[in-house]
């Protein structure tokens, strides 16, 4: 295996947008990416791109193909990569291994999701699809319903708030109101939160992301090709990805998920590192309860101590780890393939110190943590400016 | 809305939906629902066999859905919670007739047969489990 780079990021405005369909959004991402590496686009050698419902949303399938050509990249072989949610990250995950194995040298990752094409209730549906269809959508499960499930528990055995699940919400709405590329650019507060429409309670609307429509790309190089393109690469210390049951109710745990619990592990060994020397850490935030599971599971916390940790400001931006500097799912938008590449675009600039007002101080290692469905995949990837002890 | 179930997709579901029947390894003695058909910890040493659970569990997590999925509008808001049965796994079903305010983490409850959902105007009427609070008599 061979070590791989980072070496340009790139991002289609995140929101409502009626004036782009799936070309404009990839074409808008994925030239900031080839441009920001500096390159002509003939260099490209593969494109993988995460999408988990190019059929149900806009009745476009193929869209590894169409990505490549909307780029004008035809005609590379391009790959769509399916995991509900966690689309993104396991593009970026296949990409990766398409380098490191040796078969490619210069790859595109991307991820793309258009939403508002229909009614909320057809994209809500077929979020839905993310879960377990035959044993808790037909039962009436919805997608928000199961992360409620979780945090009733994680309430019930360790206390947490409303509250301080309305904190992670403040928190990421603040740091997307320094992100120009994210859909909700403003703060709100904890009584707008705590008092916005119950949804699936304990959870509210502002617990949860938004519908959206969006676009990613980054671009992957080998070492000897990423030294040529910059002085600056960000190097893949760890990329590793686990599976869980798709229904909830068949987990060991309804506070934990398995999942993130050992690819963070094992990421964390990969990369020769401990969990809590992550100095910015995108994690899949699609409901605030699943940032507080997330920074527990990952360890940068105990079990149970996430909505402490959060009301205590430890994952404020320049705190003790900035957790979704980019605003995470919750403000910035969650177009739920592209999710996973936006939060490694992300993180790539807040290693090159290129993430403008709501950049961190000397930040040297990055997180990114991709969750499909209740978390019945997890992609956990550490990248730093180092290259550390890799292979 | 377009239909969303085929007849042979909910025909096929009868046996666990109307009656929990689940399954159960007899190598390693773990109940299954829904029924599995392999055993994910004897793999190819374990014995799946059906058997049919009590319909007796306990509340382990719930929560009140108030933005309900397509053809289950007229329900909202409802309560839905995980349930463990008595044999040991659990599943994912509504909680009926009784008080959301009264839905608690623990709470005995026993399977009821109940309508599940509509499928549009003209398609399935689906059926299966529901469960309700057990009250003392």
């Amino acid at each position: 295996m061979r070590n791989v780079a980072v070496v340009g990021a790139g991002m289609a405005k995140f929101g409502e947008r009626w004036d782009a369909g799936l070309r404009e959004l990839t074409a808008e991402a994925g030239v900031m990416a080839i441009e920001s590496a500096d390159l002509a686009g003939d260099e490209i050698e593969a494109v993988y791109v995460g999408n988990m419902s190019g059929g149900r949303f806009t009745g476009q399938e193929h869209i590894g193909a169409l990505l490549a050509d909307a780029m004008g990249l035809n005609p590379v072989p391009a790959t769509r990569v399916e995991a509900a949610c966690a689309s993104g990250g396991l593009a970026f995950r296949q990409a990766y291994l398409s380098i490191a194995s040796g078969e490619f040298d210069i790859v595109v990752a991307g991820g793309i999701e258009k939403m508002t094409d229909v009614l909320t209730g057809q994209a809500t549906t077929t979020l839905g699809g993310a879960a377990d269809q035959e044993w808790e959508s037909f039962f009436g499960a919805t997608f928000p319903s199961l992360y409620a499930l979780m945090a009733r528990r994680h309430m019930h055995d360790y206390g947490t708030t409303e509250e301080q699940m309305a904190r992670v919400a403040v928190k990421n709405h603040h740091n997307g109101s320094m992100n120009p590329f994210a859909q909700y650019q403003r703060d709100v507060t904890i009584d707008q939160v705590m008092n916005s429409p119950k949804v699936a309670e304990p959870l509210k609307i502002f617990d949860c992301s938004p519908i959206t429509d969006g676009a990613a790309a980054v671009i992957l190089a080998s070492e000897d090709v990423a030294r040529k393109i910059t002085d600056t690469p960000v190097w893949v210390n760890a990329s590793v990805q686990a599976s869980d049951t798709l229904a909830l109710h068949d987990r060991d745990s309804l506070t934990s998920l398995k999942g993130t619990r050992i690819a963070g592990k094992q990421a964390f060994k990969m990369a020769g590192i401990e969990p809590r020397q992550v100095d910015v850490a995108e994690v899949h935030d699609c409901f605030t309860i699943a940032e507080i599971l997330a920074v527990e599971d990952l360890g940068f916390v105990k079990k149970g101590e996430g909505g402490k940790a959060e009301e205590d400001g430890m994952f404020d931006l320049n705190s003790d780890i900035s957790v979704n500097t980019s605003g995470g799912l919750k403000s910035c938008g969650h177009p739920v393939g592209a999710t996973g590449i936006k939060q490694v675009a992300e993180v790539f600039w807040q290693l090159r110190g290129e993430a403008g007002k709501r950049q961190t101080d000397n930040a040297e290692i990055g997180l990114t943590h991709n969750v499909g469905g209740s978390g019945a995949t997890v992609v956990v990837h550490v990248l730093s400016r180092n290259k550390g002890k890799m292979r | 809305m377009p239909h969303r179930t085929s007849v042979a997709g909910f025909w096929r579901r009868y046996p666990q939906r109307y009656r929990l029947v689940g399954s159960k390894c007899e190598t390693c003695g773990t109940y299954y629902f829904p029924p599995r058909q392999i055993c994910p910890k004897c793999r190819r040493k374990g014995k799946i066999v059906p058997y049919i659970f009590s319909g007796n569990g306990k509340i382990e997590s719930y929560t009140i859905v108030h933005t309900p999925p397509d053809g289950m509008e007229d329900q909202a808001p409802y309560v839905l919670a995980i349930i463990r049965l008595e044999e040991g796994p659990m599943l994912t079903a509504q909680v009926v007739d009784v008080d959301p305010s009264e839905v608690k983490i623990g709470m005995p409850v026993k399977m009821v047969f109940r309508k599940i959902s509509e499928d549009g105007e003209d398609g399935l009427i689906n059926y299966g489990y529901k469960f309700e609070p057990v009250r003392k008599r």
